[in-house]
């Protein structure tokens, strides 16, 4: 048994492999091993959403996840979603709809909004706030935030 | 944070012979929720973490020959609310889970961990409790099954020797006579822990009374428990207004809650007495929606 823990995973649909100590979370390894920063750190207690990130397809907070044991399984960031340079259709929708301010959230809102949208393509308002619930956002950038994610999913603008 | 050594364990066996060797220095893991926000704060200081997502088999979920639900401790609560034979069996189950923190959490958090992490303000407990669940372990000594109403000892204590793994919850999926009703009383955000959560069995018999019930609370003692003075208070009576109110009212004077950010003590043991009331009333009345 060694303090050290060899994880492979396949991060983006690309294997990587990391040494780390057996104490890192996934989020750190993210941002420190990986160079992937679009992954943000915030409460780094699972209350706020900004290091959401795809383990085995379905969305989790990294910061409570040891990368350890993300051995053998696949990620998927931020820097994950789209393809060949393009932005996805809701990561389109949030720059449309205004709803990037600083922006330090706007990660973990794509990538749950993302996972919503996979279960459920057409959502109402109330699900978009169940599926964001939290999601903290400091700007208070909330409205727009959920008409963005209405608007990916082919519903009538409802900005004001 | 000391530097500790992670051992994905690859069956129940090499876990339970890994806890056996490192003794206290040991700590299981299993979604990690908890774990590793104790881990950041220094709550826990292992020095081996033996980690259960890599058992085989340890999250399946299944109906065994004596029509019990099986849930495997290793299951998440988002794939325990979403689970076919769950919504058909238990409904009320995959309520009370779907209604934990955030999908993320759920996503992540699994019923093994919850349930032994013995953390007072978790969800699932009660309505475990109301469904008489009994939690099947593992250990040096092999295996035994230790009913969820003597499974909690104090905050963050269980009936788990040491060296102890919890591998499923099992549960009799009720008849469909008989009713339920859960509350989760937040009166901050809807992620948040709850200020009391009250889960309410009602088994009716034919001539009107309550063959028998369970009213079961978390969040407001030291251990998730049953309101046993306020069951007795029902069962075999044809219930009115006036048994429950008084119902109500033995189970509040039944916990024994502390001040925090969701309520100072009294606060929570009044509202004990107000969700108490409506949950039996909800139960009795199914078509009755109340909050
Ligand atoms: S940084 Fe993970 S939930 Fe806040
Ligand atoms: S845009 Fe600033 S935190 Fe949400």
């Amino acid at each position: 048994m060694s303090e050290t823990a060899r994880v492979s995973l396949t991060l983006n649909g690309e294997p990587r492999t990391v040494e780390i100590g057996a104490g890192r979370t996934l989020l750190d390894t993210l941002r420190w091993e990986l160079d992937l920063t679009g992954t943000k750190e915030c409460c780094a207690a699972g209350e706020c959403g900004a290091c959401t990130v795809y383990l085995d397809g379905e969305a989790v907070n990294s910061c409570l996840v040891l990368a350890a044991e993300a051995d053998g399984r696949e990620v998927t960031t931020i820097e994950g979603l789209g393809s060949g340079g393009r932005l996805s259709r809701l990561q389109e929708a949030f720059l449309e709809t205004g709803a990037i301010q600083c922006g330090f959230c706007i990660p973990g809102m794509v990538v749950a909004a993302d996972a919503l949208l996979r279960e459920t393509p057409r959502p109402t308002l109330d699900e978009v706030l169940q599926g964001l619930s939290g999601n903290l956002c400091r700007c208070g950038g909330y409205t727009r935030i959920c008409a963005a994610v209405l608007r990916a999913a082919g519903a009538a603008d409802v900005t004001g | 944070m000391r530097p500790f050594s992670y051992v994905p364990a690859a069956s129940l066996e090499e876990a339970v012979g890994v806890l056996a060797r490192h003794g206290d220095e040991a700590h299981l893991l299993a979604g990690g929720t908890s774990f590793v926000l104790l881990l950041q704060q220094g709550l826990v200081d292992p020095g081996v973490v033996v980690g259960l997502s890599s058992v085989p088999g340890l999250n399946t979920i299944e109906r065994d020959g004596a029509g019990q639900l099986r849930i495997g401790a290793m299951a998440t609560l988002g794939r325990i609310e979403g689970d076919p034979l769950v919504r058909d069996a238990l409904p009320c189950l995959s309520e009370v889970v779907g209604r934990v923190a955030t999908v993320r959490i759920r996503n992540q958090a699994t019923i093994g961990g919850n349930l032994a992490h013995a953390d007072p303000a978790q969800d699932p407990p009660p309505i475990l409790l109301a469904l008489d669940a009994v939690v099947e372990a593992i250990g040096p000594s092999g295996r035994r099954t230790i009913p969820l109403d003597s499974f909690f000892v104090d905050v963050f204590e269980t009936a788990l020797a040491p060296g102890e793994i919890l591998t499923a919850v099992r549960v009799a999926a009720p008849s469909p006579a008989i009713r339920f009703a859960t509350v989760k009383f937040l009166p901050r955000t809807v992620d948040d822990f709850a200020t009391v959560t009250v889960a309410v069995r009602i088994d009716p018999s034919p001539d009107g009374r309550v063959a028998d019930l369970r009213i079961a609370l978390g969040a407001v003692a030291p251990v998730p428990l049953r309101a046993v003075a306020a069951e007795n208070a029902i069962r075999g009576h044809v219930p009115d207004e006036a048994l429950l109110a008084g119902a109500a009212e033995l189970a509040r004077d039944a916990v024994d809650p502390f001040d925090d950010v969701r309520g100072s003590a009294d606060y929570k043991r009044e509202m004990t007495r107000v969700w108490t009331l409506r949950a039996l009333r909800r139960a009795l009345a199914p078509s009755e929606r109340v909050a």
